[in-house]
């Protein structure tokens, strides 16, 4: 015998609403998700005109293509030197390698004291586990240093390029649904208008799924000298899952947390430690003074001296990076 | 151990810092930091040269605890120090020179990036320049592509961001290049400093092992070094880049960059392979025809150009190629030679782009070879810095220029087979020369009536009303003479360090 169930609160329970949702009388993310879809991309006849114009410019005036011969010239053969070109660069290669040492042999130039030594004395010598982290943040230290001044520029460079400046004193806030400016050309540049915002599905799977993703960031980080990972993974990831944030949330919430000047302080903070880390260290080993900094017990957390250290600048200055270009690329400033 | 020894490792962190701290300073302080710095490296790298000439030898500073094969070091020599020094020299007085072009051309916010990138750019020269392990140079090579990317795009037009993106499609394609070559290499000798590889690259040539393995990795780095430092038949991206790219920019590309990765293909064949290996390799041949057709076919271009700036960026293909051709000729003699005129074109080059500046500035912003008339008169000091530079260019004696052919003259006599190509490429493409900078001087030289001057809104420029570029000017004059005139001391300091760097 079944207990009798009033009609109202059968309409409650899950199984009358998959019950619904199955025979397609009602959409549950009706009135739930905003579901407004991006604006299609807006140009005016004038924009239009005006592009037009400057890609005519620029074939007549700047390039001259029907009075430069050797542009025209060029055009023809351009496919010809192309395919010859690489053709060759793969045969020339091919050949180097076919000519190289077998590969995984145990005779090999590459397996010589070297190696042979960061396999060996590793773990005594700079208490990492990780003998990869041993390698390149303590052994070749320098190259690293080098490696993570390359992401800094980069992301610089990247600034250069794509940064969209707002004038002084003309800053707006952008709020859900306001429109601050009526300038069209302002709007275009400035998609936070169009991104779609208070998205349930994003932000509820976001809220869910950025804390650990960050957490285990960190954790890859911070045993970077221990197992597998280190500042470039973990960094990786922690970009990763701030770029989930913003794509859930939108800037108004990142932009709380972190700008552009946030990026450029953390970087250099992040740097610079590097640097005086390192230079003490080039410093007393060039010197030859003996450094104070203990190695620890291998396997432990605070363990194998300055690559500790070196791991969470690395992962700052690469997470950083990750976040930076994804917002130049999709907004072009914050 | 003493502690000017410490110099050179100091100069690349002080540099390294340098730049994510210019990131957060505000314009200004940026730019004096910048020029402090510069500064500073200079002094402590002429405190290493007199360092270094006093014990006559090289030595190895190890970058770390761990000594050479396991950690990285640095080596300096006489050669090494001496070129750091230059370096420093040059790009302190392009600096000065371009500050005003630079403060009024770039985007207010963006000016601290370009010091970003001026710090970095340097400390990348610097480590190249000093390095002894083949993967660290890599990586400075990789700050130094992408810093002059930068620098060439930080003004913003049209045409800067095509000549960034042909520029850095082409550098990287030397960049992969060159990894490729030194991946190859190190699949062979299991090595990766420089030291090591060069035995281990000698016990490979004389079991006749490998033979094929070495020969690509040599052809990879030196056309990937070639395709970097705009060698003839890959300078498809340099005359945009240096052409309108701001001032200062492209007194650094031409002056500096470029030659450094010329300066690192001088360290892979001295002291990664070996002089006698990469002689006997046909490598050599094929960069000394190619220098030989950038001579002529740089310099004709140069010709056909109306625009002044990119015809100075043409005519450093021709330059280009004339250090290529020493090293083609495969003797030390050719080799002193180049590095000779890395040294008198560095000089000379940016001297050009300066006061080419200058003379732009005076003829309403145009860089239209007609609309330079009577320039010289405008602004005096910018006519005679530019004829002076146009001299040295040509090979006019008391100029560096004249030196540098002749170094060249003398080293091609006596050779086989290569002495006649050498001499008629030297005489065919010194005439040439001297037609497209004599048809400027001569230009800027021919007076204007005052009436169109004044329809043409030209303006007139007194040395005393930019004084940073009148300096910068002057001492780049001079600092082509004293080359020119004390040549002997230079030429045997190279070959002192030629001879410790092996």
């Amino acid at each position: 015998m079944s207990k009798k169930v009033p009609r109202e609160s059968y309409e409650k329970t899950i199984s009358f609403r998959l019950k619904q949702w199955l025979a397609g009388t009602k959409d549950p993310f009706l009135d739930q998700v905003e579901m407004k879809p991006q604006k299609a991309f807006c140009e005016t006849e004038e924009e239009k005109n005006r592009w037009q114009a400057e890609k005519q410019k620029a074939v007549t005036k700047i390039f001259d293509k029907q009075k430069n011969a050797e542009l025209h010239f060029f055009r023809k053969i351009y496919r010809l030197v192309c395919v010859i070109f690489c053709v060759s660069l793969v045969l020339v290669l091919l050949t180097g390698v076919s000519y190289l040492p077998p590969y995984g042999h145990a005779g090999n130039p590459v397996n010589n004291e070297v190696s042979q030594r960061y396999i060996e004395n590793g773990l005594q010598e700079t208490g990492a586990v990780n003998i990869v982290t041993g390698m390149i943040l303590d052994y070749r230290a320098f190259d690293t240093l080098g490696e993570s001044h390359v992401l800094f520029i980069a992301t610089c460079t990247v600034l250069i390029l794509l940064r969209f400046d707002e004038e002084k004193g003309k800053k707006k806030k952008w709020k859900d649904g306001e429109i601050a400016s009526s300038n069209m050309e302002e709007l275009c540049a400035n998609d936070r208008y169009y991104e779609p915002k208070n998205d349930l599905i994003l932000q509820t799977v976001a809220k869910i799924l950025v804390p650990p993703i960050v957490i285990f960031g960190i954790y890859v980080i911070l045993c970077g000298h221990l197992g597998p990972g280190g500042g470039f993974s973990g960094g990786a990831i922690i970009g990763a899952g701030l770029i989930l944030y913003l794509n859930a949330f939108g800037f108004a919430k990142t932009e709380r947390f972190f700008t552009a000047r946030t990026y450029k302080i953390t970087s250099f903070t992040a740097l610079a430690c590097y640097a005086l880390c390192k230079s003490y260290s080039f410093y007393t080993g060039a010197n030859h003074i003996e450094s104070v900094i203990p190695l620890g017990t291998p396997g432990a957390i605070l363990s194998s001296g300055l690559i500790f250290v070196l791991n969470i600048c690395v992962g700052v200055v690469v997470a950083g990076t990750m976040y930076t270009f994804y917002v130049m690329f999709r907004k072009g400033g914050y | 151990m003493e502690f000017v020894r410490n110099f050179p490792f100091i100069s690349i962190i002080l540099s390294l810092f340098s730049g994510p701290l210019s990131s957060i300073l505000d314009r200004k302080k940026a730019k004096w930091w910048n020029m402090i710095v510069i500064g500073l490296i200079g002094a402590m790298s002429l405190a290493v040269l007199m360092y270094v000439l006093g014990t006559g030898e090289a030595y190895v500073y190890t970058m770390g605890h761990f000594t050479a094969p396991w950690g990285n070091e640095i080596r300096v020599g006489v050669l090494e120090a001496f070129m750091a020094f230059f370096f420093c020299v040059v790009m302190f007085l392009c600096m000065l020179g371009g500050i005003r072009e630079r403060e009024a051309e770039i985007e207010e916010s963006k000016q601290n990036l370009y010091y970003v990138m001026i710090n970095l750019l340097l400390s990348s020269l610097i480590a190249l320049i000093y390095t002894n392990d083949l993967f660290t140079a890599y990586v400075f090579v990789e700050i130094n592509t992408i810093s002059a990317c930068g620098l060439i795009m930080i003004k913003q037009n049209g045409r800067t961001i095509v000549a960034a993106t042909r520029y850095m499609i082409m550098s990287l394609l030397g960049s992969g290049m060159l990894l490729l070559g030194i991946c190859f290499l190190y699949g062979i000798t299991g090595q990766l400093l420089m030291s090591n590889i060069q035995e281990q690259v000698h016990r490979i040539a004389s079991e006749g092992s490998y033979h094929i393995p070495l020969l690509v990795s040599m052809g990879l780095m030196s056309i990937g070094l070639a395709i970097k430092s705009a060698l003839y038949p890959f300078h498809g991206w340099l005359p945009d880049a240096y052409g309108y790219s701001t001032v200062s920019s492209a007194a650094i590309l031409s002056s500096l960059v470029s030659k450094g990765y010329i300066f690192l293909l001088v360290k892979i064949f001295y002291r990664v392979i070996g002089f006698d290996i990469v002689m006997d390799s046909k490598v050599i041949n094929v960069l000394f025809v190619f220098g030989i057709a950038g001579m002529i076919m740089g310099s004709i271009d140069a010709i056909r150009e109306n625009n002044i700036r990119r015809m100075i960026a043409f005519s450093s293909i021709a330059q280009i190629g004339y250090i290529y051709m020493g090293f083609g000729l495969g003797t030390t003699e050719g080799v002193v030679a180049s590095i000779y005129h890395i040294v008198s074109h560095a000089a000379t080059k940016s001297l050009l782009f300066v006061s080419a500046a200058g003379i732009t500035d005076v003829s309403g912003d145009s860089t239209d070879f007609f609309d330079l008339t009577g320039a010289g008169y405008r602004n005096k000091l910018a006519g005679v810095a530019f004829t002076a530079g146009s001299l040295s260019m040509i090979g006019f004696p008391i100029f560096s220029g004249f030196i540098s052919k002749l170094l060249f003259a003398q080293a091609a006599v006596g050779h086989t087979f290569k002495m006649l190509p050498t001499l008629i490429a030297l005489a065919i493409s010194t005439i040439l020369n001297t037609i497209y900078f004599m048809k400027t001087v001569i230009r800027i030289y021919t007076p204007m009536r005052k009436s169109r001057d004044r329809e043409k809104k030209n303006t007139v420029v007194r040395m005393t009303d930019q004084p940073l570029k009148s300096a910068a000017l002057i001492c780049f004059i001079l600092m082509n003479v004293i080359l020119g005139l004390r040549s002997e001391t230079i030429v045997l300091m190279i070959q002192n360090g030629l001879k410790m760097f092996g």
